[in-house]
Parts: C-alpha cells; sequence; structure tokens
C-alpha cells in the first residue's frame, strides 16, 4: 500500500515533461509478454486499451455492454475543451489550468490539472486524425464555442452529439486492435471482485452476463476504467446500467475512496414528471451560450410565460453574476434555480423548474441558425415533454450528473492497490469539487490516450514474469465470495424489488446529501441508510437463478453496493465542515448565499479507507498550491 | 390509461418462443414505453414471474442499447426516434400493443426482446476504422475539411448501430450501417489511404455474417432513428465498384 501522491518535482510547467523521462520503461520486445485487464470501454477505457495494444502489450477488456460503443460516455453532448486558441482570444494552457483549478473551486491537485490541460490540444488533434466529425467553419478550420465557467471560447464540438463522435472515434481505435487479435474483448461481461496477491492487484472475477458463468482472469496489471456513480441517487442522467460495482469492489479489497461527496448536479436537465420516471435527460450545457435563465418575479406566477412581460421576469443569472451571466459553473447556476424554486418562483406543474428561453437567440439568429446549433437537443425535448422548445421556453431543473468523487490514485493514476490504475470519471484526480463543462471528455481521453500508456510500464518493468496462476489460492477465494453473493441475493425471497429500494435509497441521499447538505440532514442519512441496508438484505426479491440472463440479478449486485457508497457520501459530507464546489452545507455560505471555503481546514483531499463492519477510516493528501492563490471563486 | 402488452417471451436463444399478453394499468401519457415495461416487469417479479428482458440504457437515444418492434414498426410508430423515446401519448387507452425483438438471422436473440448484435462490431473490426497510431497526428488545423463535407460526414457519423435498419428490411441486410461508416471516411482526407480495403474487407464481412442483400426498397432509411440517408449506400457502392476496378 502507498499513498504518496508521486507529483513530481520541478515548475510546474516541466513537471510532466520531466516525470516522463524519468519513468521507467518497459522495451518493446518485453511488451507482448505483459497482460494487462481493463474494465469499462468507454472514452477513457476504449482509449487505454487501444493504445495499450499499439504499443505491444496484451489487453483482456471487458464491458457489461455487449459492445464498447454503448459506453455512456457516447451520451456527452456540448464538446471536448483544449487550449489550442484557435479563435486567438487569449487562450493557453495556463489558462485552461488556472479556470479548471478555480473551477474545481481549489480541491484538486495544480500538477494533474496542468498536465490535463497540457495534453489537451494532442487529444484533439488525435480525434481529427481518426475521422472525427467535429464542427468545422466555412474556410474549412475547426470551429469551437463557450462553455460555463470560461471566458475564452475552447470547446470543440460535433452538434450535440460531442461524446458520440469522440466515443466512437476510440472505439474505431480499439476495434482495429480487437480485429488485430490484440485486444480479446469480453462483452458482456461484469467484474465482480478484484483479485489481490501479496496486496497486489493480479486480477478479475467476472460473471457473463448472458450464461452467468463466472470466470477468473489473471493479469499483471488491472485497470478500472469503469464510470461514476451519479446512479447511487437512483434519478440521474447516467444510463440505466451505469453502477459503482466494480470500483467499489476494488475498495472493498483496500484501493481508498476519494471525496465521494463531490457530486455535480447539472443545471439543466429536464426536470420529474412522474412517479414512474426512470431517468433524467441532460439538456446540453452549450444551450446556455444562446438561452436564457429566468423565472417570473412574482411568486406563484402562473401564467403562460409568452404573457409574462419582460418586466416581470427575473434574469437572475445575468442580475446576479453580471460578467459570466448564464455561463456560471454548474454548481452556482443549479443551487441558484434550486434557491428560486424553494423562494416560490419554480414554474412548471410541480414549481421545480425555471426556464430556458431561446425567444431572444431565435430574433437575434434565426431559426435555422439555432436549429443548427441545437436541433437535436430541441428534437430531444420535446420528444420527452411534448412541448415545442422554439415556441414556449424550456422548462429546466438541476439533476445529478457526474460524480468527481472516485478511486483515489496518484499521479501515475495508479491507486493505492499497487497494480491497481484508475481512469476516466472513476478516479478522482482532475475536478476538485466542481468539473467545468467539457472537461470530461478531456479527462478521460487525456487519461487513456496519452498518460497511463506511459506511467504503466513505469510499474511493469519491474514485474516481468510475475503472472499469477488463475488456480492460486486468491483466485479461487475471490470466486467463492462472488457466488455465494449471488446466492444470497437470490435467495432472500422477499417482498420488495430491487428498484423500489434503490428509489427509497436515492430520495434519502437526493433529500439529505444534495444539493445542500447539513448536520442534522447528513446524520439522518448515516441512521437510514444502514437499516435501508438491511430491509434490502432480508426483503429484496431477486427472481430467477445465477445460470441464465438475469438482469434483476445484475441490479441487485449494484444496488447492494449504492447502499454501501451512499452511507460513505453522508460521512464524507458530514466530516468536511465547509462548502466547495457542489458540496454545499447550508452552515457555511456568505450573506451573499455563496459558498464559503475553509482553506485552512480543508485544503485536503478526504481518502476513505474500507473497514469491514465499522465505519470507514479517513486520510488525508494535502493539497499543496504552490503557483495559483487560493481566492474566493467569483464569477460576477 | 389502460393498455395491453402483447409480448414476445423466449427464454433463450435455442428454445420457441411465443406472444403472452399482460394487461397494464396506471399508464400516465408522460410514462414513457420502458417506463411501463420497469413498471410491468416489477409487478411480474412480486407476482414471481420472470420479468422481460429486454436492452436498453441511456435512454435518451444516443447510445444505440434499444431497439424492438412496436406495433410492427422498428422503434414504435414515430420517425427518428428510439425505442426508449417513445412516449405513452403515443398511444390510446385500451390499445393493444404488440412488442417484438429485431427479427434477423445475423441477430439471434439472446432472451424475450434481447437480441445479440455482436455482428456490426466484427464488421467494423474488419476496417471500420482510420490506422491511426496514439500520438502520431499533425495539427489539426493542418488539413481543412470544407464544411459541407464535414457536415455531411457528420450525417453519416450520427448511426448508433441499434439495428432497426437490419430488422425493418426484408432482407435482413446491413447495407446502412455499413455505408454509413463507409461514406463518413470517404468524405474526409483521413481516410482515403485505406479506402479500397475498408469497403472491400467491411462488404465481405457483412455478407460472411449472414446479412442478405440490398434491393433499394428504402425500409432502413424510413424506420431508422438517425435518418441516416440512403445517399450512404450510394456512395457505398461507388467506393466499392471503384475499389473492385482498380
Amino acid at each position: 500500500m502507498s499513498f504518496q501522491s508521486n507529483i513530481p518535482d520541478g515548475p510546474l510547467k516541466e513537471k510532466w515533461t520531466k516525470h516522463k523521462f524519468d519513468l521507467k520503461l518497459v522495451n518493446p520486445a518485453n511488451k507482448r509478454k505483459y497482460n494487462i485487464i481493463v474494465v469499462g470501454t468507454g472514452l477513457a477505457g476504449a482509449s487505454a486499451a487501444a493504445s495499450f495494444a499499439e504499443l505491444g502489450y496484451n489487453v483482456q477488456a471487458f464491458s457489461y455492454h455487449e459492445s464498447p460503443r454503448r459506453a455512456h460516455s457516447i451520451a456527452a453532448q456540448g464538446g471536448i475543451n483544449a487550449a489550442k486558441n484557435y479563435p486567438n482570444d487569449g487562450d493557453s494552457i495556463y489558462r485552461l489550468f488556472y479556470d479548471t483549478i478555480k473551477g474545481g473551486d481549489y480541491r484538486a491537485r495544480e500538477a494533474n490539472v496542468y498536465r490535463l490541460a497540457e495534453i489537451s490540444n494532442n487529444i484533439i488533434d488525435q480525434c481529427v486524425a481518426q475521422g472525427v466529425p467535429f464542427a468545422r467553419e466555412y474556410g474549412g478550420l475547426l470551429d469551437n464555442r463557450s462553455f460555463g465557467g470560461a471566458q475564452v471560447s475552447r470547446t470543440f464540438y460535433a452538434r450535440g452529439q460531442t461524446g458520440q463522435q469522440l466515443l466512437l472515434g476510440a472505439y474505431s481505435a480499439l476495434i482495429r486492435q480487437m480485429g488485430k487479435g490484440t485486444v480479446q474483448f469480453h462483452p458482456r461481461h461484469e467484474m465482480l471482485d478484484l483479485v489481490l496477491v501479496n496486496g497486489e492487484a493480479k486480477g478479475i472475477i467476472t460473471r457473463n452476463l448472458v450464461t452467468g458463468e463466472i470466470n477468473r482472469h489473471s493479469a499483471n496489471a488491472v485497470v478500472l476504467a469503469t464510470g461514476g456513480y451519479g446512479n447511487v441517487f437512483f434519478l440521474s442522467t447516467n444510463a440505466m446500467a451505469s453502477n459503482v460495482t466494480a470500483a467499489w469492489r476494488a475498495h472493498r479489497k483496500g484501493a481508498y475512496f476519494a471525496n465521494p461527496c463531490f457530486t455535480q448536479i447539472h443545471p439543466t436537465c429536464i426536470p420529474v414528471s412522474s412517479e414512474h420516471q426512470s431517468k433524467l435527460t441532460l439538456m446540453s450545457e452549450s444551450l446556455r451560450n444562446d438561452g436564457r435563465v429566468w423565472v417570473p418575479k412574482k411568486k406563484g406566477d402562473n401564467r403562460n410565460p409568452s404573457d409574462i412581460p419582460e418586466e416581470d421576469r427575473d434574469y437572475y443569472l445575468e442580475r446576479l453574476y453580471p460578467s459570466f451571466g448564464n455561463l456560471v459553473p454548474r454548481d452556482v447556476a443549479s443551487r441558484r434555480a434550486k434557491d428560486m424554486c424553494d423562494k416560490g418562483h419554480g414554474v412548471g406543474n410541480t414549481g421545480l423548474a425555471v426556464y430556458l428561453d431561446f425567444s431572444d437567440a431565435i430574433q437575434r439568429l434565426g431559426r435555422d441558425a439555432v436549429s443548427a446549433k441545437y436541433g437535436n437537443l430541441f428534437d430531444m425535448y420535446q420528444q420527452i415533454t411534448g412541448e415545442n422548445p422554439y415556441e414556449t421556453p424550456m422548462r429546466i431543473y438541476p439533476a445529478v450528473h457526474y460524480t468527481m468523487g472516485g478511486l483515489w490514485v496518484d499521479y501515475n493514476l495508479m491507486s493505492n492497490v499497487p497494480g491497481l490504475f484508475v481512469l476516466g470519471e472513476a478516479n478522482f484526480s482532475d475536478h476538485g469539487a466542481n468539473r467545468l463543462g467539457a472537461s470530461a471528455l478531456m479527462q478521460g481521453l487525456a487519461d487513456g490516450y496519452f498518460i497511463i500508456p506511459q506511467t504503466i510500464g513505469n510499474y511493469l518493468s519491474e514485474k516481468l514474469n510475475e503472472t499469477v496462476s488463475i488456480e492460486d489460492s486468491a483466485f479461487s477465494s475471490a470466486e467463492n465470495d462472488v457466488r455465494e453473493r449471488a446466492e444470497k441475493l437470490l435467495s432472500v425471497n422477499g417482498s420488495r424489488t430491487v428498484d423500489d429500494i434503490h428509489k427509497e435509497l436515492g430520495k434519502i441521499l437526493w433529500d439529505n446529501v444534495g444539493m445542500s447538505r447539513e448536520s442534522s440532514g447528513l446524520n439522518e442519512a448515516i441512521q437510514k441508510i444502514p437499516a435501508l441496508r438491511e430491509e434490502f438484505w432480508n426483503n429484496v426479491r431477486v427472481p430467477g437463478n445465477n445460470e441464465s440472463f438475469n438482469p434483476e440479478l445484475e441490479k441487485a449486485g449494484r444496488v447492494a453496493d449504492f447502499l454501501e457508497l451512499g452511507e460513505t457520501m453522508a460521512r464524507d459530507a458530514l466530516n468536511r465542515e465547509e462548502s466547495c464546489g457542489g458540496h454545499f452545507r447550508e452552515e457555511h455560505q456568505t450573506e451573499e448565499n455563496e459558498a464559503r471555503r475553509n482553506d485552512e481546514g480543508y485544503t485536503y483531499v478526504a481518502a476513505w479507507e474500507y473497514q469491514d463492519g465499522a465505519p470507514p477510516n479517513l486520510h488525508k493528501e494535502s493539497l499543496n498550491f504552490e503557483n495559483v492563490s487560493l481566492t474566493t471563486r467569483s464569477y460576477k | 390509461m389502460q393498455i395491453t402488452l402483447k409480448v414476445w417471451r423466449q427464454s433463450d436463444a435455442n428454445s420457441p418462443g411465443d406472444f403472452v399478453s399482460y394487461p397494464v394499468d396506471n399508464v400516465t401519457e408522460d410514462m414513457s414505453f420502458f417506463e411501463v415495461i420497469d413498471m410491468l416487469n416489477d409487478e411480474l417479479v412480486l407476482r414471481g414471474e420472470e420479468p422481460i428482458a429486454f436492452d436498453h440504457d441511456c435512454r435518451e437515444g444516443i447510445c444505440g442499447t434499444c431497439g424492438i418492434f412496436i406495433d410492427g414498426r422498428a422503434h414504435g410508430p414515430l420517425q427518428g426516434v428510439t425505442s426508449c423515446q417513445v412516449h405513452m401519448r403515443s398511444f390510446t387507452d385500451g390499445q393493444e400493443i404488440v412488442v417484438e425483438p429485431w427479427r434477423a438471422r445475423a441477430f439471434p436473440v439472446i432472451k424475450d426482446l434481447a437480441v445479440d448484435r455482436t455482428a456490426f462490431d466484427r464488421i467494423m473490426a474488419s476496417g471500420g476504422y482510420i490506422s491511426v497510431n496514439t500520438g502520431s497526428s499533425v495539427d489539426a488545423n493542418a488539413t481543412p475539411i470544407s464544411k459541407h463535407d464535414a457536415d455531411e460526414a457528420f450525417d453519416a457519423a450520427a448511426c448508433i448501430g441499434c439495428g432497426a435498419c437490419v430488422a425493418s428490411c426484408k432482407n435482413a441486410s446491413a447495407m446502412l450501417f455499413v455505408g454509413a461508416k463507409v461514406s463518413q471516411y470517404a468524405l474526409l482526407p483521413q481516410g482515403q489511404p485505406e479506402s479500397k480495403e475498408r469497403v472491400l474487407n467491411m462488404v465481405a464481412t457483412m455478407d460472411d455474417e449472414g446479412f442478405g442483400s440490398c434491393t433499394n426498397t428504402g425500409a432502413c432509411e424510413s424506420e431508422c432513428p438517425k435518418e441516416i440517408s440512403l445517399e450512404h449506400i450510394a456512395r457505398m457502392n461507388r467506393e466499392f465498384i471503384k475499389a473492385s476496378l482498380g
């Protein structure tokens, strides 16, 4: 176990370059002697698996989907940031670094974020070379747009489907290696445990979701790229199957879970409409470039929006934050929307929505221009709500969208468990307490294409010929645990469905560990979640058996893990006596209801160690800022 | 609303299947079609019956995981949407709705409404990429691409690989799926160096996987949730002829 950040010495701008030189290498002829397991094949996993194979490693890739192209990275809409400064508007690597550190409310590592900004430009080059059809200007060069938390236009995009196009790019790189046989892809396989030998990650146990077969897989290193845990809330913008299981199984085996309370609530989602709602749908942040957010000035004003004259409207973001206006970061926009609704200005049947209005933009640019930019989003909105956003303002409300927290990793993206690496949303590393828009795609691809292919060699170089047989007792005991757990889930035969209990967990978390938190609510969650966990293990009903295609059994295993994670999130939120980014504690706010950080007490990463049958142990990694000064974030 | 779902049930690829009717109460028009299946599945679980297996994930029309026949049409009665985006306001109180899996030899049924579409991945693995290793690319703006070509390439690249084109084709042809990928790369300068091998290999794999031939009926285009145009099939045919002659 090692809990050192391993940030290289030297000036910020030279750290990564110097580090790459200092890393030990695996010689080209030896690479084929290593096996690497990659779990999850979204942006981070697919790009890593393809890049490993290009270098000459043997790769086993796993996904619970039927194909890598189904990963939830595909749903990212708005874009990907890079410091190209093509628009000549004053951008630079340092500015992208600075905006990201500030956007994260100074709770991320300077060195990691600087490296991310540095690599951002290579990502765009790589994707264009792969044939990703980014938006272009008439002159044939790439187009950029603005996103929240920045005053430059640095976001590259492919209509409202940037995630889809980038994922299909990474998928094409991966599938090329699959065709060559250098990557063996295991579709519809879910990782259910991590195997440790002498404290190092040496393999995984999987379940074939079609046949129910449990398999052992051995390797020299295990890479998790399994996404975020937003579905712990039941309702989120995540895909239905997105889950924490792989990360949580690793956590139970000793990997620290960092900053679990840092969850992002996205301001522009379609509001909840029925009690049977199964998920929430995001409307891209890019819409805030041209849409104006407002609520009626008068409480409970239920006139049709078009009947409410200008003077009766409160464009509250433009009023409160004149310099950033509608493009304030997500955490600020979300909290203000909640605030307006709590004060009685909300719109729609539930009063839990604000307007996002395009009439000015349509007047200024014309309907066709607006449609070219956002057409697919407008169509999606109309499909879900039955209302036409070209004619009436969209109704939006915040929803859980992304999780900044995740497994703790060092500068090499290795967890405290040697041989276990974590990429993309599954790790905690780059976004601090709040992620800026268009930065998730950037981080996933930076980790997968450009960082892990360099850093993994440093670990592997000393592990030549250290392959463990799957007959080893560590594998058989992990396999046994997996089988026993499935049997236990199937044998409860109680009276509540998995979704029913999951919804109850989601409500506890949304009410107490959601957009704003305070100690009594957090303590309540810490009481209620263990009780619900008891209820789950005594009263859940999982039909069918383990030896067949059984989606209810899959869900049950994931919800069992969410029921543990939820409690740790509440404990982390209770521990952090400050407001920062997406973590807003009622007790810690300014007179203007802005977040009040406590830099003296909490400039650290909270890394939690799992304890069987007891609350987790807290380990602190203090964050040192040598280049930026910690100021109160202001977007006024 | 009260509706009846007449659902194809099949326990695995090797067992025969059949339709089973399920009345469902308390349906509201804001619910999505899948939320109705969720609600029915919860009831089935509590009654001790097997829930209906169906593939779905993002539920916002982009991942391509879902795909079922709803009342005889791929992805249901609406134009340009996936099954997950069909809402109950498209149906009427008391309606019986027939629900079936994709039917094509190349897409064997896994269970109920879930099918195996890995044949698509095997087609892609035979040429659906540009061979560029990580780190070996030039500046993104080094090669200007006309906006018109870039936009058209995007239209092709919007394919979500759901398989509706195959399922709605009487020949179970995958020409629209393959055509979209070939066309995307054919329109871009990056795609040129491998253009010949790409189209020949992908077409050969498509045939090997058991997809049928194209007879230009256009069913694929009219049922494609992303409204991918037949023009991409035409462009693939031109690419194929060029590659075969040269």
